[in-house]
């Protein structure tokens, strides 16, 4: 299995949302994370899915994802020829003696405080999968009372726009 | 398919598809912005500014969209449309008794004619009865709208009175579907519905209209370009996969050319048989696709399949090659995927991308409509032929003649002097030809049809295949026949297939729609209760319909103002369907009273491989020595 970033373009319409979402479910796919937002034209929507799969049954989902009529373009972002980034908002114990290391931590991870409380920090961070899930990983031991975080969104790097004639599709037909 | 890519006329009108998003699409805008100069459209033309309700711009853009027929039931969200319906002299509505009736007679009516089907229901229950037939289009690649009613736009998502969120429950199986709440969208909706049912794949398209849109006052445009960015079907093929397909078709040696329903949906069995027989390769038509090639043709081995003939299912288990074109390798054609047709090489042609490489990896995939894919493929297997690159068959056909002359289609008769089902099928089919049109339900009686009839063209052979729809039967024909009204339908149902649509029979006598009934009565649901004697030790749980007793199919066809006849041996089998062939001021049901342990044979049981065919019961066929 492998993660796979596709960036959907559609068009901004109700009910899009749940056309791709139930593709996806009707096909027998996991969505592992999902980010929709607007882009520079105000008629189109941008989502940046992840998906967890091999390569022929990926091509198979970005087929049937095409069929849509209210879908654009997809284009498969590989992880070194992109910008990938995750949002997140975590709740931290931190007590007078915590506290400075937690603020160390943050940091280190160029996170940053967002909210203090007596006996809590919030923090914000931004960054790919693995450096938020390293931080996680150090901040556990303080203890996470609440934590939340957004799907990944996702651009090419380099000058070109997805909207351009040769961004590379997803789907390899013909 | 059927049309030409753009720009496109639909009802006097021109469109053109915008496209912004593939850089190859054909941009080509032409005639597309000057308006024809035909003689309705002027009069057209001086309405496209008048004010009207929104219902009222309903009607005109079906007529727009050149609808001829709608298959409906009103009911209180749809009500505002069936006012102005009533007016209109273009568009004969036709009244049915349950909206599944109305689906599969749009169905019907499209399969026969190539045409868009359209029914028309109410919001809540007259939509979700709409859902059976919707999937069955969809699963069949049929072109149709569904046209539903919803509640008034601000009552939407508050569960009031018949409220169902239809776009919702049908977006799985919709190729696309609409909510419409502002009557100025109406016209560009239902102009989009037509075209996307239409072209590409075809499939059933859902516009769903809130009841305040239908009363709403608006003015009538019929847009002359169609704005689907996202909507760009590839019909032309690669002209470099055609010339390495022409290359791999001549150096094969066991090639098959597996034909499927896409190859009617494109009008395409002329180019077919033209491909055929330049290359003299054998052709298997599937169950969609029966009538696409002539059963007559000496390079015609039959059905592929479950219950195919085994000179089909032998053909593609042996093959070096696979000519798919228009097929989607479904597990019915394949039995068990690994071991179908291990020796072959696969081109795969089909409209829909996302049927190639699904169930089988193609070695040449090949995006276009079969329509133009198949004349490239003449042309560039001429061109090799001109360089002396020709295909040789001949001990090929050796071994598939062996296959064909030694397990033919056939079937006993009964020793106990009841009729025999697959005999009733057999000389229906010879008794009123293969001009005819045959409907047929979902079972025993189906694969019977599909065997025995012998079909000659494209559009005479009509069932459910991917959804395999219970009831599909009587109401199909009816659509057929509303589309075809100089040719003889019939339906050939069984007694519980028959049941669960049988009181269209009611609209076709009051429509006058004179379909006929052949109903192949063996007194249970014949197929399941083949499965429990096959593989369930004869334990016959809930396939017992007691239909010899009840209902009396022959009051039943009385009682709805058809003709009734029954028939229960084989002396009178003849005669019989010519007294119905005879009697066409009304529907006619012919009772066919049938041996019920009558077993559809050659089969591939579910879940076995080709291989594993049997011609009947215990009996394998022998493949030869050469393997």
């Amino acid at each position: 299995m492998k993660r796979h970033t596709l960036s959907v373009l559609v068009q901004d319409q109700p009910g899009v949302l749940a056309r791709v979402a139930s593709l996806f479910s009707r096909r027998g796919f996991n969505i592992e994370s999902l980010a929709v937002g607007p882009t520079e034209s105000p008629e189109v929507s941008r989502m940046t899915i992840v998906v967890n799969v091999e390569g022929s049954p990926l091509e198979q989902v970005t087929k049937q994802l095409n069929k849509l009529i209210n879908v654009l373009k997809i284009v498969e972002l590989e992880a070194d020829a992109s910008v990938q980034r995750e949002i997140l908002l975590v709740k931290v114990k931190a007590d007078p003696e915590s506290r400075s290391h937690i603020l160390e931590t943050v940091q280190l991870f160029r996170a940053k405080v967002v909210d203090v409380a007596q006996d809590a920090v919030t923090i914000e961070a931004t960054g790919a999968h693995d450096k938020l899930q390293a931080l996680l990983k150090v901040l556990e031991p303080y203890g996470i009372r609440e934590l939340v975080q957004s799907g990944m969104v996702a651009m090419g790097r380099g000058s070109r726009s997805i909207s351009d004639r040769n961004a590379r599709p997803a789907d390899k037909s013909t | 398919m059927r049309r030409p890519p753009q720009p496109l006329g639909v009802g006097g009108f021109f469109f053109t598809i915008l496209s912004t998003t593939e850089p190859d699409a054909h941009q080509q805008r032409g005639e597309a912005d000057t308006v024809s100069s035909s003689p309705d459209l002027s009069s057209r033309a001086e309405t496209t500014l008048a004010t009207m309700t929104g219902a009222q711009s309903l009607i005109a853009s079906l007529e727009a969209a050149d609808v001829d027929v709608v298959f409906g039931i009103p009911g209180g969200a749809i009500l505002p449309a069936y006012d102005p319906m009533m007016d209109s002299t273009k568009i004969r509505h036709i009244l049915v008794r349950h909206e599944q009736g109305a689906g599969h007679a749009a169905e019907g009516y499209a399969s026969a004619t190539g045409r868009v089907g359209v029914c028309m229901a109410t919001s809540g229950p007259g939509a979700t009865n709409l859902v059976t037939p919707i999937a069955d289009a969809y699963m069949d690649s049929v072109p149709m709208v569904a046209i539903t009613g919803q509640v008034p736009s601000a009552s939407i998502g508050t569960d009031a009175f018949q409220e169902a969120d239809i776009r919702g429950i049908t977006m799985p199986i919709t190729k696309h579907s609409f909510l419409i709440t502002d009557a100025a969208d109406i016209p560009g909706a239902i102009a989009q519905a037509f075209h996307l049912a239409a072209t590409g794949r075809p499939g059933p398209v859902l516009v769903d209209i809130a009841k305040d849109a239908l009363q709403a006052q608006t003015t009538f445009n019929w847009p002359e370009v169609l704005d689907l960015p996202g909507y760009n079907p590839r019909t032309r093929p690669h002209s470099k996969q055609i010339r390495e397909a022409a290359k791999l078709i001549l150096s094969s040696r066991q090639p098959v050319l597996y034909v499927g329903g896409g190859v009617i949906r494109a009008n395409a069995s002329a180019s077919l048989r033209m491909l055929a027989e330049l290359t003299g390769i054998p052709v298997v038509t599937t169950l969609m696709a029966r009538g696409a090639f002539p059963d007559s043709h000496t390079q015609h081995l039959g059905m592929p399949g479950m219950h195919g003939t085994v000179a089909a299912v032998g053909a593609l288990q042996k093959a070096d090659l696979l000519i798919t074109l228009g097929a989607r390798f479904d597990d019915r054609v394949t039995g068990k995927l690994s071991s179908f047709a291990p020796n072959a090489s696969v081109i795969h042609a089909d409209i829909d991308p996302a049927e190639i490489g699904k169930n089988r990896e193609a070695d040449i995939p090949i995006v276009g409509d079969v329509a133009e894919v198949i004349p490239e493929l003449i042309a560039a297997i001429n061109a090799e032929i001109e360089l002396g690159n020709v295909g040789d068959y001949a001990e090929w056909w050796l071994q598939l003649n062996r296959l064909r002359e030694t397990y033919p289609l056939g079937y006993d008769l009964p020793t106990d002097g009841t009729l025999s089902p697959q005999y009733v099928i057999e000389r229906l089919g010879k008794i009123s030809g293969p001009e005819s049109i045959y409907s047929a339900g979902v079972g025993q009686h189906q694969m019977w049809a599909a065997q025995f009839i012998g079909y000659e063209f494209p559009g005479t052979w009509l069932n459910s295949g991917g959804a395999g729809t219970m009831g599909y039967s009587v109401p199909a024909a009816m659509g057929a026949k509303v589309g075809c009204p100089d040719k003889t339908v019939w339906a050939i149902d069984g007694d519980g297939c028959f049941q669960m649509t049988n009181q269209e029979l009611a609209t076709c006598t009051i429509n006058d729609i004179p379909i006929k009934v052949a109903l192949i009565n063996n007194s249970s649901l014949g197929m399941v209760r083949q499965w429990q004697t096959l593989f369930y030790n004869e334990r016959y749980s809930n396939t017992d319909l007691q239909s010899h007793r009840f209902p009396d199919f022959v009051k039943l066809a009385e009682a709805y103002g058809a003709y009734g006849l029954q028939c229960d041996s084989a002396d009178t089998v003849d005669s019989t369907i010519e007294k119905a062939l005879s009697l066409n001021d009304a529907p006619v049901v012919i009772d066919f009273v049938v041996h019920r342990d009558a077993m559809v044979w050659p089969m591939v049981a579910a879940g076995t491989g080709n291989d594993e065919i049997l011609y009947a019961r215990s009996i394998a066929p022998e493949w030869g020595s050469d393997d």
